[in-house]
């Protein structure tokens, strides 16, 4: 029953990283194709790592597994946010 | 899993560094080629996940992408005019283009060659030596070692030879760095977005150096990932535009520098006196004693890596002080 859990919270984290693979290389411009790809791969990167704290069935891992999502959500909001504020101030040559 | 799943992984695996390699050589954007290189340390290091090595995979992924990254970053920052791939690639006349040519075309067989002889070399060592050999002489001392991670039991006492030279080459390196002058000026204040980032991902930088050097003994982990992820926390500050890189200033960073190689002679000099081999720990002694050398290391390698991103002697508190004057002043104005 677990087992069958954590397989569907994985393959669930697998299609919102494909979704947001798709939308890098398919969306038109900058900032839509940042939002693509930072919104569904943490997304995806959550669902991953609630599959596998399943799987892993330890309290120890969870915890870490949490660290890296929480880590990996910081990070990427923060680099997104860095690309498109460097992206506009070119556009606006300011 | 069935071995079918995983030899289509492997050989994905085996395609993308392959793939990530060649564009990152292949283009002429100096910026695009490191940053598929920052790419490919990090699918490296999957690799070597897979391997089974998990040390090493933690190593590759810290030093090999991310602060190799970052040092490639900031060198082609400051080298703009790399960045530009038309002022490299426009030959003036016909004999420069030529000679570039032959050049390329010189280190293209050169590094055929050596990658031949390394690869010749392996597989004869592969062939002449028992597989199970080493590994079992590993397991059969590790009791006596101190620890319980063989890698660490390696670098650290079965072969701390080695790493006590690894260290040295380190020290080598950062005296260059030191010869290189002062540090190139920091970056601008960061906004609050990153700043908000950096407030909290050093402290947890800081405490990552920490668990990786205390779980070295047993797990995968060490002076070398620990000192990384210290070094880490620096870039970031630095990144982030503060003039204060947590590294001490003076004497004491003299001391840092060398601490690695320092602990680790004094140690090997004191068991010299006592009667036991160089490096050679009396089995009780080992655990503390690794973990005393692996502390000192992780300090110079944080201090050496770090230094290197700021390519020069750091600046003192006198020009510090004035820099964040100045700086002020701008800000009023």
């Amino acid at each position: 029953m677990i087992n069958i859990m954590s397989a569907i919270l994985i393959l669930a984290g697998v299609f919102f990283y494909l979704a947001g693979s798709i939308g890098l290389l398919r969306l038109p411009d900058l900032y839509s194709r940042l939002h693509a790809l930072t919104k569904a791969d943490n997304l995806g990167l959550g669902l991953l790592a609630a599959g596998l704290s399943l799987h892993s069935q330890d309290l120890f891992i969870m915890l870490k597994l949490l660290l890296v999502w929480l880590a990996v959500l910081a990070a990427s909001a923060t680099s997104a946010h860095l690309i498109a504020r460097q992206a506009r101030r070119q556009e606006t040559g300011s | 899993m069935n071995p079918a799943s995983l030899l289509v992984f492997d050989v994905l695996l085996l395609l993308s560094i392959v793939g990530l390699a060649w564009a990152s050589l292949a283009t002429t954007d100096v910026r695009r080629s490191v940053i598929l290189f920052i790419a490919f340390g990090l699918v490296l290091a999957v690799a070597w996940g897979r391997l089974l090595a998990p040390d090493v995979a933690l190593a590759e992924a810290a030093i090999g992408a991310g602060l190799s990254g970052a040092l490639l970053l900031a060198a082609a920052h400051r080298q703009p005019r790399l960045l530009t791939p038309e002022s490299t690639n426009a030959p003036r006349n016909h004999g420069a283009a030529g000679a570039g040519v032959v050049l390329r075309w010189a280190v293209t067989l050169l590094c055929t060659a050596l990658a031949g002889t390394l690869a010749w070399a392996l597989l004869h060592v592969f062939s002449s030596t028992p597989h199970d050999m080493l590994p079992g002489a590993i397991s059969a001392n590790l009791a006596a070692s101190g620890v319980s991670n063989p890698v660490t039991a390696v670098l650290l006492n079965f072969r701390a030879y080695d790493t006590l030279l690894e260290l040295a080459v380190l020290l080598t390196a950062v005296l260059g760095i030191f010869a290189l002058g002062q540090a190139t000026p920091g970056y601008q204040p960061a906004g609050p977005v990153f700043d908000g980032l950096v407030r909290w991902l050093v402290p947890v930088l800081i405490l990552t150096a920490g668990y990786l050097l205390w779980v070295g003994a047993h797990a995968p982990g060490g002076a070398f990932q620990a000192g990384a992820m210290l070094a880490a926390a620096g870039v970031v500050l630095r990144l982030a535009g503060r003039t204060d890189t947590g590294l001490p200033e003076g004497f004491v960073l003299r001391i840092v520098m060398a601490a690695g190689v320092g602990v680790f002679l004094l140690v090997g000099l004191a068991l010299l006196l006592l009667g036991r081999p160089f490096l050679g720990y009396p089995p009780a002694w080992a655990g503390a004693l690794i973990l005393l050398i692996e502390t000192a290391a992780m300090l110079s390698i944080a201090a050496t890596l770090l230094l290197a991103f700021l390519g020069g002697q750091p600046e003192s508190t006198g020009v510090k002080a004035a820099a964040d004057r100045q700086r002020e002043e701008i800000s009023r104005c």
